[in-house]
């Protein structure tokens, strides 16, 4: 063995050796998409209205109240983050109940109280607290305190409308209609609506979190529950699984030694693949499998353009080495083309396509070029260690 | 192994049979394209999409009955396990969803949401922009590749060869009414990288056929390339294919349709690439009235031997 190949083993060895370091533990180190450990994605849009037209500080005000009623959520890794000039993206990883997530991040929340008139006398601008809890009659209500600026205001409103409704509305909607039977000067009072528990709770953390100072419209919305994504990560794996063991085979049954050394190549080949993921930090999606496992097939393409050329090259009573040189020399550009070509449509989906899309964009071009390397590299580094110790014989 | 060992067939005589199939084939697709249409989904015509298990067998009429009563009858219910649905219907509020899943609860045993997906006008609009957008920019940038590594003649043919296989699986998905989402046009993406790979090594080998043979006739080269890259056509299709068997029969219902486009995308590529693609640069020949024969010098020798 002459030094540049020795130098090739090693190159060999070594990426191999630091695809394990960065994959393992797996459940660790590769990150899975929304759609993989359930969660929510919520692209939301401020759009104008007559009286609130949306400009930057409007929506760095919205951005603002979205994170402090995220954080409320409880949920563990939220993003949140500008989109463009009005649109604002919200990741919620692991949420457990996607859909009072949404209702609550999107909601305006603006609490008014308005006289029998329909004439606002006053809204929540001025709360400095919000709380739900029970009423003696262990109904769900919501606590609320103004600051003094506001408890003036409240004492005005009630003072002018003892013995009359004065209804409380959300975003226009009433909520409740208590009649005023004296005025309330200490700045606390309670919502008493129809409320559940978890409705008491939503509405006083919105109420906490503040109004949005302009409407939010909710463009896009992608939840997926937690036993949706583990199913599909098991449903995943066992469909590559199956794949895999399908290829090994077949190559196995069809071109015998040399397929075994495609399988080896394969099984090397999958374990750069999930290397490069885990190393270059890219999120799993449930395509972004479907990729993997499309790569799987498309990785011993190239070894089956290789072999059956240096099946021809054998026909023509050529010797083994020259055989093998032969069949790689004349493959190599045709791998080339073939893969460029995959290459190309990977790279427009990539900058194309959204989300989970871009998953698989991401591990079809990792696995293309973990294929051609495994093809082209190692297993011609193969090949020719088992033409120099045995015959090449032993592989047809 | 060798199943193709000394085997030869005649796929330049029987060409017309075969580009008769393929035309067929996407008649048929086109017509249902133009009378049909497509049945975009979400991703594109905007609406909302529930994917929803009950804790035990539910038939589809008690969930329709239930939307019904809440004006969503005209949602399409789609059956993915007796007790697991699909709901897709007009875009709603957050609440409304609230609303369809209290009625649920109420009337039906143990319901849990495992997916929710609305999208919204623009956005849907925008996909499709960016849809077109990355089918253009990816058959722009392969043809411009193919051009600069062959001749824009073979650029025409695999390109061809390419609308043949995108056209198969969009008629086929139009013909049965699969939705069109994100993912059927990342599949037909994937398909137009790949089934070109095959065209390429039938005609790669073509090409290098036209150098060293010089004494045959086109025809000969032709089916010469088409049967010497045989049993690695058949051979990476099938190897491509196992693992998309392996996705559509296990990797559940959201990878099911993206499996089948990738599925019936390579049947059609391979197709393409052994009936089509070489074929026709003999009727290229013959339109432009190109006299081709392997080229009459020596060729040069690549082989290190």
């Amino acid at each position: 063995m002459n030094w540049a190949k020795s130098l090739k083993v090693i190159g060999i060895l070594v990426s191999i050796f630091v695809a394990i370091i960065l994959s393992f533990p797996l459940g660790e180190k590769i990150k899975l998409g929304l759609d993989l450990q359930g969660g929510s994605y919520i692209l939301l849009e401020c759009v104008d209205s007559p009286n609130a037209p949306v400009d930057s500080d409007a929506v760095n005000r919205v951005l603002e109240i979205i994170r402090n009623r995220v954080d409320q959520l409880g949920v563990s890794e939220p993003l949140i983050q500008r989109n463009g000039t009005k649109q604002i993206l919200v990741q919620l990883p692991g949420v457990e109940d996607p859909e009072s997530a949404v209702e609550i991040i999107g909601q305006t929340a603006l609490l008014e109280f308005k006289n029998s008139k329909g004439e606002t006398e006053l809204t929540g601008a001025h709360l400095i607290s919000a709380k739900e809890s029970f009423d003696q009659f262990g109904r769900p209500i919501v606590l609320i305190e103004f600051d003094s600026e506001g408890a003036k205001e409240f004492a005005q409103a009630t003072t002018n409308n003892v013995g009359n409704i004065l209804a409380i509305t959300l975003d226009g909607k009433e909520i409740s209609s208590p009649v005023v039977q004296e005025p309330i000067i200490s700045g606390k009072a309670q919502i008493t609506g129809n409320f559940t528990v978890d409705g008491a709770k939503h509405l006083a953390l919105l109420l906490r979190s503040g109004a949005l100072p302009v409407k939010v419209e909710i463009l896009e919305n992608r939840s997926v529950g937690p036993t949706l994504g583990k199913d599909s990560i098991s449903k995943g794996i066992k469909a590559g699984i199956l794949g895999l063991i399908l290829i090994l085979i077949f190559m196995l049954i069809y071109y015998k030694g040399f397929g075994l050394i495609a399988d080896f190549a394969l099984i090397i080949c999958m374990l750069l693949i999930v290397g490069s993921l885990a190393g270059l930090k890219a999120t799993l999606t449930l395509p972004g499998i479907a990729g993997i496992i499309l790569t799987i097939g498309m990785a011993v393409d190239a070894n089956i353009l290789i072999f059956e050329r240096i099946k021809e090259e054998l026909r023509l009573e050529k010797t083994f080495r020259a055989s093998i040189d032969a069949g790689f020399s004349k493959a190599f550009r045709t791998i080339l083309d073939a893969n460029v070509t995959t290459l190309i449509a990977a790279v427009a989906l990539f900058y194309f396509g959204s989300g989970a899309i871009k998953g698989f964009a991401i591990t079809l071009s990792i696995g293309i070029l973990a294929s051609m390397f495994t093809a082209i590299v190692v297993t011609k580094v193969i090949l020719e260690l088992v033409a120099k110790k045995f015959s090449l014989r032993v592989l047809i | 192994m060798d199943l193709f060992k000394g085997k030869s067939f005649d796929f330049v005589k029987n060409r017309k049979l075969f580009y008769t199939i393929a035309a067929l084939l996407i008649l048929i697709g086109v017509i249902s394209i133009i009378f049909q249409g497509f049945n975009f989904g979400i991703d594109f015509a905007g609406g909302t999409l529930l994917q929803i298990k009950f804790a035990e067998p539910v038939s589809t009429e008690a969930v329709r009955n239930i939307l019904a009563s809440l004006n969503l009858g005209r949602s399409t219910i789609q059956n993915l396990a007796e007790d697991e649905f699909v709901v897709r219907m007009e875009r709603i509020e957050p609440e409304s969803i609230k609303e369809i899943l209290t009625s649920f609860r109420a009337k039906l045993a143990g319901l849990e949401l495992l997916r929710e997906e609305t999208v919204g006008p623009v956005i849907g609009e925008s996909l499709k922009k960016m849809a077109i957008y990355a089918l253009f920019i990816a058959f722009l940038g392969i043809i411009l590749y193919i051009t600069i590594r062959f001749e824009f003649k073979y650029s025409i043919v695999s390109m061809l060869a390419l609308m043949h296989d995108c056209l198969i699986v969009i008629g086929l998905f139009s013909l049965l009414q699969k939705e069109i989402t994100v993912s059927i046009i990342a599949a037909i993406l994937t398909i137009v990288g790949y089934s070109l790979n095959n065209s390429i090594v039938v005609l790669d080998r073509l090409r290098e056929n036209i150098k060293l043979k010089t004494r045959e006739t086109f025809e000969n080269l032709i089916n010469l390339s088409i049967n010497q890259s045989l049993s690695r056509t058949i051979n990476t299709s099938l190897t491509t294919i196992l693992p998309i068997l392996a996705i559509y029969f296990l990797g559940g219902s959201i990878l099911s349709d993206f499996a089948l486009a990738l599925l019936i995308g390579m049947i059609a590529g391979t197709y393409s690439s052994i009936f089509l693609a070489s074929p026709l640069l003999l009727e290229w020949n013959k339109i432009f009235k190109v006299e081709q024969r392997g080229i009459n010098k020596r060729a040069k020798k690549t082989d290190k031997e």
